[in-house]
């Protein structure tokens, strides 16, 4: 009995932890859509925040420096997408995977540059690495987001923009701006994400650590209806997922041999497929997601 | 002429920014230009690693152009290579007896089927479930991966390599190489690849279901007003592309490695994006395009030993500014502007 | 100065886009207080116009002034800071949002306990936004629902809120865009009356429109434009329908053409019994009992507000079996039955239906008519590649497909003489004409025609009608869908009328009038 209940602890800890990335991401995401910008990039985005944030915490020793470097790069890689898809009117779904390719090249490239190995950084040390702060900070993130988005001037705006860009437009305020800094914010958001893969749930940048987790924030959104605190709650589930696949790791479930590692590995992807397919029609996106605002 | 002007230009650009980042690494742009040219057709043997890797580049490119112009974006076909590679192999493996010129046939309708399976998924949950392609497609070569390496590893392991790969196929199925460019793994998977490109062509601007695919693309709601079964068009050109996708396993495995080799592709199936956004979807373009990625593909490889900070890394880099610059619509349409005016 | 000055006065506006001259030596003077029409064709320039008046197009040459003092202006930010405002003919509302949020967007006014925090991150002031927009409501008289998603709310509600929106920012002059285009008879009634109080609370409102009869029923003054110039400019009292017409045209204009006489009805091609239709999505419309017939030779025209189950009826006629599970009745057409699903045979699919004979002119010709990026061939050969002799075993057939297409450019006059330029590239009327060819290559025996006219111009217009009536009188039984009363008055030989998803009136030719038709179509007469 205790030792069900240990594990049902575990595993609901695990599942908090693993999910953190997965929050920041969606709220990323969450950003971008809601003004009316497809994100397709999360992954990328996280990517580069990641190193950045490994990068800084092993300068500094600091984890807030790290996750500070992770949200700035985020940014930086976030600012260069707003440019091709909102001043140059890229396609946004292609767009958004040359950057997740941009971000697959270019962090071991600097990784290689800096430390002299393309597959990951030097470990950090326990002092330079978070303990739980990212988990109350996505979450506090998550209550934020949701009062700004329904209160506040700007968090109107955003709604508009994704909406209606015509109206917001036609009352005086620049969709395009409201775009570029909802991108922006919305890339500082996906660096922390990925800040809290490598200075947090690791103890070390390395190569391609995101594993499609940007894809699944963005299904966790499409999910949660593009509502952060559904959305949140899908992210619980994705890392739900996660944790267990951690946990059944060699475990045997049914006679005595242990379930093949690989297929304990593709639960988390699965599951997404199947919370995808299940919806059908009952997500609906921003009206103008994906269309590039230009006045005729 | 017009019309490859824009991807001429795309591709100086995206060289010219990757340039700037390895200036940036410390290495002259120049020198690493040279490495390049020098490393991807220097040699018979050089042009022949290019065409080699070109040969991917042509099935994954169509894989991608294809759905393109159902309006799809299809960027699983590393899962769906993955998946056609390990069907060949299988077949090989199990059926090491067979004959030629049955066994190729054999593997090569394999390695179609088990594609056009991993296609026909994504393809099927957007059609009649509305679940977007692209985070399907992504996922599933995360499953893609874990399944291949599940077979390889437990079910058709080599018992005599250390290596994670499978038995060596039958003799039957080997692809005969193309002996002008010496030691290079060139086959006649390249005759496959163009026989591909040209089918291709022909499905979509000569038939009636190419002409559905397209309408579909088009307008989704037009073509199905006039009633083209839209659900059944874009399911058929993921299942194609899927299908087109598993072909790279033909070159890999009965052309080159005779068995399945976990983790071969070194991404062919993302480089098979900017082959076909290139390409602007044409047929023809892809095989253009593809034979560019492979000589970058080749070009930057050799930088890994070349240089002292460059890596084969620069090529994912490159791949993706190529892709930025021939998507800048608003780029295209300012450079029009200001030529007209 | 004069006593009088203008509340606006334009000077020799001119607006060119690439090579077309959109508006040239534009002159105007519009009172203070009055209710100026301004009337024209698709196309005439009137809406590019008051599109720089707004402040979304900047003028070439010329000046703007607003009472006597020239201004000008970036963005409509400006515009509407110097009280001009616009309701757009396609509203500008964020649909699952409520009135408040609609109408302070952009305006938001910030609860005052949060001045510590920035400008963009205050909350909204809903509380006060609501007194404020009740007030101005009481005051003009317009009845708006504050707290539904506006999605919700009916056409005639949203345009107040779209009004509502000008009045909180204190425009002085008004701009409606063809405001009673989707409107019923009794609300564009609602709105005239509106709009008079407007005017006597001091406002000066322009009004785009293309209907004549409303201009002299509401307007002041009459400004027409033709081909990017004015053209006239009467007081209402000094003119009339035919005088206006034929300036807007150019020459005198026989308004409605006359019907030839209709043949003898022949069998039935399209019979719907009972037609139920549950909603899906608060965007759709339920159907209830729906009845209809349609006879060889013969037009049956379905009269009613939009949004009251056409498109679902039309979207059913065409896609059984996305709505099998959702619906109830019975369709047949052409001697097949398409659904049924009670009697537990599976639907006809839409190609299988299109195939018994059925051409389908559909309601929004850009969103379900044309591919508009590919060429005028391709345009043409939509819905016929799988038949012979466009196609053969699965093979198209590209020269058979582009002979035919070419025939069709002359036939029906489609310009230009090009099968290589994309369909976007043609005039609203082109299109509508290359819709209308290729459906009736096929030789429809039923032809189901949704505004048929819509954004066409006039010549456009009666070339189509005149089709219409010769596809009717070869023997096919057309279905026309229309919100133009006058269309469905000038074409049909029966006249249905469509309420909240039932026929709630039905009329042979020249039984209704006009009024009668609008108050079935109001919902008016239901006991």
């Amino acid at each position: 009995m205790s030792f069900e209940l240990a594990m049902v602890e575990q595993l609901a800890g695990s599942t908090l932890r693993v999910s953190t990335p997965l929050l920041f991401a969606a709220l990323a995401g969450l950003l971008c859509e809601r003004a009316g910008v497809i994100n397709i990039a999360l992954e990328g985005l996280m990517l580069v925040g990641a190193l950045a944030a490994a990068a800084a915490a092993l300068q500094t020793g600091s984890p807030w420096a790290g996750a500070a470097g992770g949200a700035a790069a985020g940014a930086v890689l976030a600012a260069l997408y707003a440019l091709t898809v909102i001043r140059l009117r890229s396609n946004q779904i292609v767009a958004g995977t040359a950057m997740n390719m941009l971000a697959a090249g270019l962090t071991p490239f600097a990784c290689k540059l800096l430390y002299g190995s393309s597959g990951a950084t030097p470990s950090l040390e326990l002092g330079a690495r978070f303990g739980s702060a990212p988990i109350w900070l996505a979450w506090g993130l998550v209550l934020c987001c949701w009062a700004w988005l329904r209160f506040s001037v700007s968090g109107l705006w955003v709604r508009f923009a994704g909406e209606n860009p015509e109206a917001l437009d036609s009352a005086g305020i620049s969709v395009n701006r409201v775009r570029w800094l909802a991108v922006l914010a919305g890339g500082a958001l996906a660096g922390l994400g990925g800040a809290s893969l490598s200075i947090f749930l690791s103890s070390s940048f390395s190569r391609n650590m995101t594993a499609g987790r940007g894809f699944m924030a963005l299904a966790a959104l499409i999910f949660g209806k593009w509502k952060p605190v559904p959305a949140a709650a899908a992210c619980l589930l994705f890392g739900f997922a996660d944790a267990l696949q951690i946990r059944l790791q060699g475990v045997a479930l049914w006679g005595d041999r242990p379930v093949p590692v690989q297929f304990i590995q593709i639960l988390p992807y699965l599951v997404t497929i199947l919370v995808l397919a299940g919806l059908v029609g009952k997500s609906r996106a921003p009206r103008a997601l994906g269309l590039p605002f230009q006045r005729d | 002429m017009r019309a490859l002007l824009q991807p001429v230009l795309a591709v100086a650009l995206g060289l010219a920014l990757g340039l700037l980042v390895t200036a940036v690494a410390g290495e002259s742009p120049w020198r690493v230009l040279t490495i390049l040219g020098q490393s991807a057709f220097g040699s018979p043997y050089d042009l022949g690693m290019t065409l080699f890797y070109a040969t991917p580049l042509i099935f994954t490119g169509l894989a991608v152009a294809l759905p393109l112009h159902a309006g799809l974006f299809n960027i699983g076909a590393e899962g769906q290579l993955t998946l056609g590679a390990l069907a060949a192999a299988a077949v090989g493996a199990l059926f090491p007896s067979v004959p030629w010129p049955l066994a190729p046939v054999l593997a090569v309708l394999a390695a179609f089927a088990a594609g056009a399976l991993w296609g026909y998924i994504p393809g099927w949950l957007r059609a009649r479930r509305g679940s977007h392609e692209v985070i399907n497609t992504i996922m599933l070569n995360f499953v893609a991966a874990g399944l291949a390496s599940y077979v390889t590893l437990y079910l058709l392991k080599n018992p005599e390599s250390q290596n994670p790969e499978t038995q060596a196929i039958g003799a039957g199925y080997v692809l005969s190489r193309l002996t002008w460019f010496g030691d290079a793994p060139l086959s006649t998977a390249l005759f496959l690849a163009l026989l591909a490109a040209f089918l291709v062509w022909a499905f979509l601007w000569k038939t009636v279901a190419g002409f559905e695919s397209r309408a579909v693309g088009g307008n989704e709601a037009a073509a199905r007003t006039a009633g083209i079964r839209e659900r059944r068009a874009r399911i058929l050109a993921m299942t194609l592309a899927g299908g087109l996708a598993g072909l790279v396993g033909v070159g890999e495995v009965l052309g080159n490695a005779g068995r399945f080799r976990l983790g071969f592709s070194p991404d062919f199936g993302f480089i098979g994006i900017a082959v076909a956004l290139l390409a602007r979807g044409r047929a023809s373009g892809v095989v253009a395009a593809a034979l560019l990625f492979g000589a970058l593909h080749k070009g930057t490889s050799d930088l890994d030993l070349e240089t002292e900070n460059v890596t084969r890394d620069l090529s994912l880099i490159l791949q993706a500014l190529v892709i930025l610059s021939v998507s800048a619509d608003g780029l295209w349409t300012w450079l029009r502007k200001r030529r007209a005016s | 100065m004069t006593s009088e000055t203008p509340a606006l006065e334009l000077r020799g506006l001119r607006k060119r886009f690439g090579q077309i001259q959109a508006n040239e030596d534009i002159h105007l003077r519009v009172r203070e207080g009055s209710i100026h029409a301004i009337i024209g064709e698709n196309g005439a320039g009137k809406s590019t116009a008051m599109k720089m008046v707004y402040g979304l197009y900047r003028p070439d040459e010329g000046r703007i002034l607003l009472r006597g003092v020239q201004r000008e202006w970036d963005s409509p930010s400006d515009a509407i800071a110097a009280g001009i405002g616009m309701v757009h003919q396609h509203f500008m509302l964020a649909g699952p949002y409520d009135a408040i949020e609609n109408i302070v967007a952009g305006a938001e006014p910030e609860a005052p306990a949060w001045r510590f925090l920035p400008r963009a991150f205050r909350p909204v002031d809903r509380a006060g936004a609501r007194a404020r927009l009740e007030a101005l409501s009481r005051q003009y008289g317009l009845q708006v629902d504050f707290a539904s998603p506006v999605e919700e709310l009916a056409v005639g509600v949203q345009q107040r809120i779209e009004i509502l929106k000008l009045l909180y920012r204190e425009a002085s002059i008004l701009i409606l865009d063809e405001p009673t285009a989707v409107l019923t008879p009794q609300e564009t009634t609602e709105l005239f009356a509106n709009l008079r109080r407007l005017r006597a609370e001091g406002k000066t409102i322009l009004i785009i429109t293309h209907k004549l009869k409303e201009v002299m029923a509401l307007a002041d003054q009459v400004t027409v434009f033709r081909a990017g110039r004015i053209v006239g400019d009467v007081a209402r009292e000094r003119t009339n329908v035919e005088e206006l017409a034929s300036m807007m045209v150019g020459r005198r204009v026989n308004l409605q053409i006359q019907a030839p006489p209709a043949p003898p009805r022949g069998e039935p091609v399209l019979e719907v019994r009972g037609l139920c239709l549950t909603p899906a999505s608060s965007g759709e419309r339920p159907l209830r009992e729906l009845g209809l017939e349609v006879h060889a030779g013969e037009i049956v025209g379905i009269a009613g507000v939009e949004g009251n189950g056409q498109s679902e009826l039309l979207q059913v006629l065409l896609h059984p079996r996305d709505y099998r599970a959702r619906s109830q009745g019975e369709i047949r057409c052409l001697g097949r039955t398409i659904l049924n699903p009670g009697g537990g045979e599976r639907p006809l699919s839409t190609a299988r239906i299109k195939a018994l004979g059925v051409g389908v002119i559909p309601e929004d010709r850009h969103r379900q008519g044309l591919l508009l990026e590919r060429p005028v061939a391709e345009n043409f050969l939509l819905g016929l590649q799988g038949r012979a002799p466009f196609s053969r075993h699965g093979f198209l057939s590209g020269r058979s497909a582009r002979e035919a297409a070419t025939r069709a450019l002359e036939e029906y006059d489609i310009r230009p003489r090009s099968l290589d330029v994309a369909a976007a590239g043609l005039s609203g009327g082109n299109q509508q004409k290359l819709v209308i060819a290729r459906e009736f290559e096929g030789k429809p025996r039923l032809l189901i025609a949704a505004q048929p006219t819509r954004g066409v111009d006039v010549g456009a217009i009666e070339f189509i009608h005149r089709r219409i009536f010769r596809a009717r009188d070869e023997g096919a039984g057309v279905l026309l869908v229309s919100s133009e009363l006058d269309e469905i008055l000038v074409l049909s030989d029966r006249i249905l009328v469509i309420y909240e998803g039932r026929i709630v009136a039905r009329f042979a030719r020249g039984e209704a009038s006009e009024q009668e038709l609008g108050m079935h179509m109001g919902g008016g007469a239901r006991a």
